[in-house]
């Protein structure tokens, strides 16, 4: 979760974009978990995206005479009381998982940016909008993302922008500590005495420096994404139960711990590789991009 | 330090309105009618109107707000639509188990990770940390449910040593208590710890090279002297304030953590209360977390003052 990362001081040391990614190179090569991450990762994708063609049936298909079989040759994971076949389902509950979690990071940072960018060089804004996000952050992710479903109906989308909505504080906390040190270095300085326009400096000089850290932040708002979209499709305000999703299998066979427990198992291994991928690729990315916490943590 | 307490308390109020603000809007934008509710579904709409005009709700916004906000700090949390009970009332009821949870978790997360965090930095780059820093990854990774679940698996269906679910006061006996609580404590202390085990490590990393834990170490001191006396209390307020933030893990993980066991918790009455679309009590819960988040941070700023005496209000 985005909250049990540490909280990164970010430290800003202007780089051009090529050595940046020679460092996200060699620290890549340094950290093999970030590598065994990253792969995992690509995986994933792979089985989200080539779905149909991996050995599934139709994830909704119900049928009753197979209910509840363990998992065998013909069955992998087994089937659910609906006699819908678990391994399909989990496999096509990949596509969820990865679609909210990119969502939400792309989402999240995006207008995360967008607020701290202003909030960080209009100063009567920053007092304001640094209030509604501190009062926003205030509540746990996981309740403030659970009450904007409450008053929606339950779809994806709605899903994807409540736990956006959640995450948002986080990223504005980040880019505007960013830039609240970026606008005291002198080529900033230099840019305002040569009477460079506000929007031009945010764009030419802050906002190239922003991205490291942000890339790196919003490999967590993934994974946290991904966790909380789980959560909610498990106490039943998430994704819609028609589709698979792989909050959705767990809560589905939650009274069959005792008899099935298989059921539970794997899409809970699913959902806790894919997080533990995006986290091993996150540490990477931040020593890469982040010499002196990399050193700390 | 008493007028750092009240000035700091009166810093709280503006996160605190945003807070009222953004759950007033919350049931102010919410779909269902209270008044419609009430009358029932066979209701002519005058009846509907009149309990509308009774309980305010055809007032404007800002009226609404600030008769909500009154009725707020008179310790009025509203009336739950599907119970028609207070909602303080249905928290009430079901404080003891989530404060029992909470607690144990905190307790015994705490207990673990700073040890753990303290031995990892000591032995920087030995087994013990590789097993801690690999634990604090997969601790990160593991959902709170998903963790519960293959406890549960383990430890209550395959070995049967403990209860699948359920909860038991304390009043009945202290085994009894206790057995019901430590796989939930588990499930939800894992992230807790390996974020705090985390920090202490690096905090402690941090400290260990100073010159003074040198010093204390050239002139023959314990090596355990030093780790704890000299080191972790200088090391202690990034962990201190870890503790506080991390609250909200355990907040946001009780919900989940009380459906998974069963645990009749404020948590298990949110979700009942989201899948009836009970709004006031998922307004009043959001209240009563974030204020307790709040609290307990401004706890943690203030303990600054134990670790470091450097620090005066």
């Amino acid at each position: 979760m985005a909250e049990a990362n540490p909280a990164s001081p970010p430290v800003v040391t202007p780089v051009n974009s090529g050595t940046a990614w020679r460092r996200l190179g060699a620290a890549l090569r340094r950290h093999p978990t970030a590598i065994a991450g990253g792969v995992t990762l690509l995986v994933m994708i792979l089985v989200a995206v080539l779905a149909p063609w991996l050995g599934t049936v139709d994830p909704t298909d119900v049928s009753p005479i197979r209910r509840l079989k363990p998992p065998s040759a013909e069955y992998w994971f087994g089937t659910d009381m609906l006699g819908r076949d678990v391994y399909s389902r989990v496999i096509y509950g990949t596509r969820v998982s990865l679609t909210v979690g990119l969502a939400v990071a792309f989402v999240a940072t995006l207008i995360g940016l967008a607020i701290g960018l202003v909030t960080g060089f209009v100063r009567w804004l920053d007092a304001i909008v640094m209030r509604v996000m501190d009062g926003l952050m205030s509540i746990p992710s996981v309740l403030l993302a659970i009450a904007l479903i409450a008053l929606t109906k339950a779809s994806l989308t709605n899903v994807i922008a409540a736990i956006a909505i959640a995450e948002i504080p986080r990223v504005v906390r980040l880019v505007r500590s960013l830039v609240l040190q970026l606008r005291e270095q002198p080529y900033v300085e230099a840019a305002v005495a040569s009477g460079t326009r506000v929007p031009m400096i945010l764009l030419r000089h802050i906002l190239p420096n922003t991205v490291a850290p942000l890339l790196v932040q919003a490999t967590y708002i993934c994974a946290s994404a991904m966790i909380t979209e789980a959560i909610l499709s498990f106490i039943g305000a998430g994704t819609p139960p028609n589709i698979p999703s792989w909050g959705n299998i767990m809560a589905e066979s939650r009274s069959l711990i005792q008899i099935a427990g298989t059921i539970l198992l794997f899409p809970g291994i699913f959902l806790s590789l894919t997080v533990l991928s995006v986290n091993l690729l996150g540490d990477g990315m931040r020593d890469a991009l982040d010499p002196r916490l990399a050193r700390r943590l | 330090m008493l007028g750092y307490t009240l000035r700091r308390l009166a810093a709280t109020i503006p996160v605190r309105g945003v807070v009222a603000l953004f759950v007033f809007s919350l049931l102010y934008l919410s779909p269902a009618d209270p008044a419609a509710i009430i009358a029932g579904h066979i209701a002519p709409e005058e009846d509907i109107a009149k309990i509308r005009a009774r309980l305010g709700l055809d007032q404007p916004y800002f009226i609404r707000f600030g008769t909500w906000l009154w009725s707020l700090a008179q310790g009025d949390l509203g009336t739950s639509i599907f119970t028609g009970l207070p909602v303080t009332t249905l928290i009430g009821q079901r404080l003891e188990p989530t404060l029992a949870l909470t607690l144990c978790t905190l307790v015994v997360a705490v207990a673990l990770a700073v040890p753990l965090g303290v031995i990892a930095a000591a032995r920087a780059g030995g087994w013990i940390d590789r097993v801690v820093m690999a634990v604090s990854v997969v601790g990160f990774s593991v959902p709170v449910f998903v963790l519960a679940y293959g406890l549960v698996l383990l430890f209550a269906v395959q070995l049967e040593w403990l209860p699948v679910q359920g909860y038991t006061p304390l009043k009945e006996g202290f085994w009894p208590f206790l057995r019901h609580m430590i796989l939930p404590s588990v499930a939800l202390g894992l992230t807790y710890m390996a974020l705090i085990a985390r920090i202490t490590r690096a905090s402690m990393l941090d400290v260990l090279s100073q010159d003074y834990v040198r010093t204390a170490h050239a002139k023959g001191l314990a090596p355990g002297t030093v780790l704890v006396r000299h080191a972790l209390k200088n090391a202690a307020v990034p962990i201190v304030t870890i503790i506080g933030i991390g609250i909200a893990l355990l907040i946001g993980g009780v919900v989940v953590t009380e459906t998974v066991f069963a645990i009749p918790g404020i948590g298990r009455l949110v979700v009942d209360a989201i899948l009836r679309r009970d709004y006031p009590i998922i307004q009043g819960v959001t209240l009563l977390f974030s204020a307790v988040y709040v609290l307990v941070n401004l706890l943690v700023d203030l303990s600054y003052v134990f670790f470091d005496p450097r620090i005066r209000y």
